[in-house]
């Protein structure tokens, strides 16, 4: 099993930490993981993306043009990152403020109203889990117990006390994505 | 034979340190840095440190200051011996490092390393030679040479408009936190000599008590590259350079002295 | 510390092999992108645990002169820094060579000439293999191509710096320094204490006792005679590197009627195409050179005698492809594949350069 991921969205949307726990998981089960960030001016502000390939193999190139799945997070990651899914891919990506679906037809597009509904909970923080457990859904690539292994390694202790807050997004995640086009 | 009689302990009036080597010294005739060489490696000998002590020397005159002295040593690129000693001493913190360079090394390439080695307050002695020229490239204007002073890249004199003016480095060095002591003397006379041997001795001192940079800048001849005698570039220095760069304690103790 | 499995960029890494390999010293300058390094460190304070000193140095050439001064007394002491800071750090790293220092450097190369850009890229080979800095010196130059290589570099680095009295270049880029990977961490190596210090670096200024002569460091030599002296003696250390310490790796080259050369991140980016490669039936195999110098040159040599073609890929204009051509002796046809100015290829295209500048 490889599966490469792209998760791209504004700065401040939790893409590299998201990228970063999902990452941490592959670890804890023993995975072969890499993690890959747009990194520079690009940073500030603007759109941040990030690679994520989880594997049971050596990975090679950690730059790559073609993704399994593409997450997009805004209009211009979406128009940026529709056409890299390899064929038979899947995108997945948040409705709001989407004024141009994506067209393609020969991947499996689904949307995950995450913005939405973390605004009308109240649980911005966790935006990004959310949209990891609607992904976790379709894609199952690491067990739920090293999600919270992950969880655990990845944020700083003092902020543990967190950890079920994150699991709860990512369990809403999963009854929260739909599809939109399936082949 | 007679030589040899005469060659007993009661007879004894003066010897080199231990701390010199047997080296003959490449100085020209006249030049301070025999001088200020002999009074460092006494202040070494009579603090009892040569085992501990680390110099470091520029490129410059002194570049083969290491052949001199009996203790280890190591040469730095140009003007880069405060970072040299800077990390000597943080790595080997129960060591006496001291730094040995002129005018142009300190004052001109390595400005930003002096600078900061003394902001830093680094637990090191620095000796500055200032003769105002570069003396081994042939006599070229530094920083610290005067107005109106003739050397080979400011034939018609130094041109405050063209090259700027002599730079009072050691009066800048003792504004910053990092310097605890801060003097310059002179190594032409008798009595000059024992008061800069003295300062030496403090600036060496001083590293026991771990509270920054000592700094000992000699103000020296250059005869060679003044184009005089050795007696008139003494007279020329007291003259010329002793107004421009006053000789005494600039900072004491940490403390600025006032004029 | 002992051993863990982590998640951690190649710049954190590199800061965390410090730490755990024993090294006394790091002194550094901020730098895109490489400015983890001592961030880690720093977040680290190894000086409370190891006490190993950390200090942020006011440029590069203070940084590398700290090197220059701290390795000077036996130690062993780090630096890193990328392509521009690496440029002023020429002068220190030939005045290290030339007094047979042995200390540890990290370059995360990033597109240049001049500011550049701060992507990834790899067109510092020739300032890192064939000079940089003046005179006949070379570094010993290991270029890792994972996370996990960074790490363990590290603690080869050493063994080499000291086995030969040299500065050690890891040489690495923007992409793994900042990409993360799982890293299996190492047991402390605890650092070395006075006696092992004084026992592995006789040479060391570190305060002369009754017992020796003093020790000298120093590159000046004004007898042209014992300058010559000196430098065969340089020279046959270089030859001894390429003797006894030449690292790389093969990659589907047994069957291989192609093959990729290729080091560092261009390396994984050419695993990919491989892959890509052999599901099209093409056998397609790649030679990684891990030291840079000493150069691979008997594999390159031996591949060049039962392939039938080359593609270096760089990301650069072009500059490894010249030693890869000098082993292989013009007895096959061998091209070059590069972006640069910080673009990296993908492998996509590098296997398209394959198929159309030498398989055809």
């Amino acid at each position: 099993m490889t599966e490469e991921i792209i998760i791209a969205g504004f700065g401040g949307q939790g893409v590299l930490s998201m990228g970063k726990i999902l990452a941490y998981s592959g670890v804890m089960e023993d995975k072969e993981v890499l993690w890959m960030p747009s990194y520079g001016p690009e940073q500030r502000g603007g759109t941040a993306n990030v690679t994520v390939i989880v594997s049971d193999e050596r990975i090679s190139s950690p730059i790559i043009s073609k993704f399994d799945t593409a997450i997009v997070l805004n209009q211009q990651s979406l128009d940026k990152f529709e056409k890299s899914v390899k064929p038979g891919g899947m995108l997945i990506y948040d409705p709001n403020g989407i004024t141009h679906e994506p067209t393609r037809r020969d991947i499996n597009i689904y949307k995950i109203p995450a913005t939405e509904k973390a605004t009308e909970k109240g649980i911005a923080k966790v935006f990004n889990m959310i949209v990891l457990g609607g992904f976790l859904k379709l894609k199952p690539i690491v067990g739920s117990e090293f999600i919270h292994k992950g969880l655990e390694k990845s944020l700083p202790a003092r902020h543990h006390n967190l950890i079920p807050q994150n699991e709860e997004a990512i369990e809403l995640g999963k009854t929260l994505i739909e599809p939109v086009f399936t082949l | 034979m007679a030589n040899l009689d005469i060659v007993k302990p009661e007879n004894l009036v003066y010897q080199k340190s231990k701390v010199l080597t047997d080296a003959v010294m490449h100085y020209c005739p006249g030049c301070g840095h025999g001088t200020a060489h002999r009074i460092i490696a006494e202040v070494i000998e009579e603090l009892g440190i040569q085992d501990k002590t680390i110099g470091v020397s520029p490129v410059g005159c002194s570049v083969m200051a290491y052949n001199y002295f009996d203790v280890d040593f190591q040469e730095a690129a140009h003007g880069r011996a405060p970072a040299v000693a800077t990390a000597i001493k943080r790595l080997n913190p129960d060591r006496y490092v001291f730094t040995y360079q002129g005018d142009g090394d300190l004052a001109a390439i390595g400005t930003a390393e002096t600078i900061h080695a003394c902001n830093r307050g680094e637990n090191i002695t620095m000796v500055f030679i200032n003769n105002a020229i570069y003396g081994m490239t042939g006599g070229q204007m530094a920083p610290t040479t005067l107005l109106g002073m003739k050397t080979a890249t400011t034939p018609y004199g130094r041109d405050q408009k063209l090259n700027g003016w002599p730079f009072q480095v050691t009066e800048l060095l003792a504004q910053l936190p990092g310097t605890y002591y801060v003097t310059r003397q002179s190594v032409h006379t008798p009595a000059n000599v024992r008061k800069a041997k003295a300062a030496l001795k403090k600036a060496f001192e001083n590293q026991k008590l771990q509270k920054g940079v000592s700094f000992v800048e000699i103000v020296s001849s250059c005869n060679s590259g003044w184009k005089m005698t050795p007696v008139q570039a003494n007279k020329w220095m007291e003259e010329n350079m002793f107004p421009q760069y006053p000789l005494g304690d600039i900072k004491v103790d940490g403390e600025l002295v006032k004029k | 510390m002992a051993k863990e499995l982590k998640l951690m960029k190649g710049n954190e890494a590199i800061a965390r092999a410090m730490i755990a390999s024993g090294t006394d010293g790091y002194f550094g300058y901020p730098i895109t992108p490489q400015s983890e390094v001592m961030e880690t460190l720093m977040a680290e304070k190894p000086w409370e645990t190891t006490g190993m000193v950390v200090l942020q140095a006011e440029s590069e050439l203070a940084s590398i002169n700290m090197v220059y001064g701290g390795a000077a007394t036996g130690k062993k002491v780090a630096t890193s820094s990328s392509s521009p800071g690496i440029s002023l750090m020429a002068e220190g790293l030939t005045y290290l060579a030339g007094a047979e220092i042995p200390c540890v450097v990290m370059n995360a190369m990033r597109g240049g000439p001049g500011l550049g850009t701060i992507q990834p890229a790899q067109s510092d080979y020739f300032q890192s293999t064939k000079g940089g800095g003046h005179g006949d010196y070379q570094l010993y130059v290991m270029a890792p191509s994972s996370v996990q290589e960074m790490y363990d570099f590290v603690f080869d680095a050493w063994d080499i710096a000291f086995k030969y009295r040299n500065p050690v270049l890891i040489l690495t880029d923007g992409a793994i320094g900042q990409c993360m990977e799982k890293c299996y961490t190492r047991d402390y190596v605890p650092r070395w204490t006075e006696e092992e210090r004084r026992a592995k670096a006789p040479w060391g200024t570190w305060g002369k006792p009754a017992t020796r002569p003093h020790n000298i460091i120093t590159s000046l030599e004004l007898d042209s005679a014992r300058q010559e002296v000196f430098n065969q003696k340089l020279q046959k250390k270089y030859a001894q590197m390429k003797e006894e310490d030449v690292r790389f790796e093969m990659l589907g080259c047994e069957d291989a009627d192609y093959i990729f050369v290729a080091y560092g991140t261009s390396a994984r980016i050419c695993m990919k195409s491989m892959q890509l490669a052999r599901e099209k039936g093409l056998k397609v195999g790649l030679l990684r050179p891990i030291t840079l110098y000493p150069f691979p040159t008997k594999q390159v040599a031996e591949l060049a005698k039962r392939v039938k073609g080359m593609l270096c890929v760089e990301m650069s204009a072009g500059q490894m492809i010249e030693d890869v051509k000098l082993a292989a002796e013009c007895k096959i046809p061998i091209e070059h594949y590069g972006r640069f100015g910080g673009i990296i290829p993908t492998p996509e295209e590098v296997l398209e350069a394959m198929e159309n500048k030498i398989i055809k």
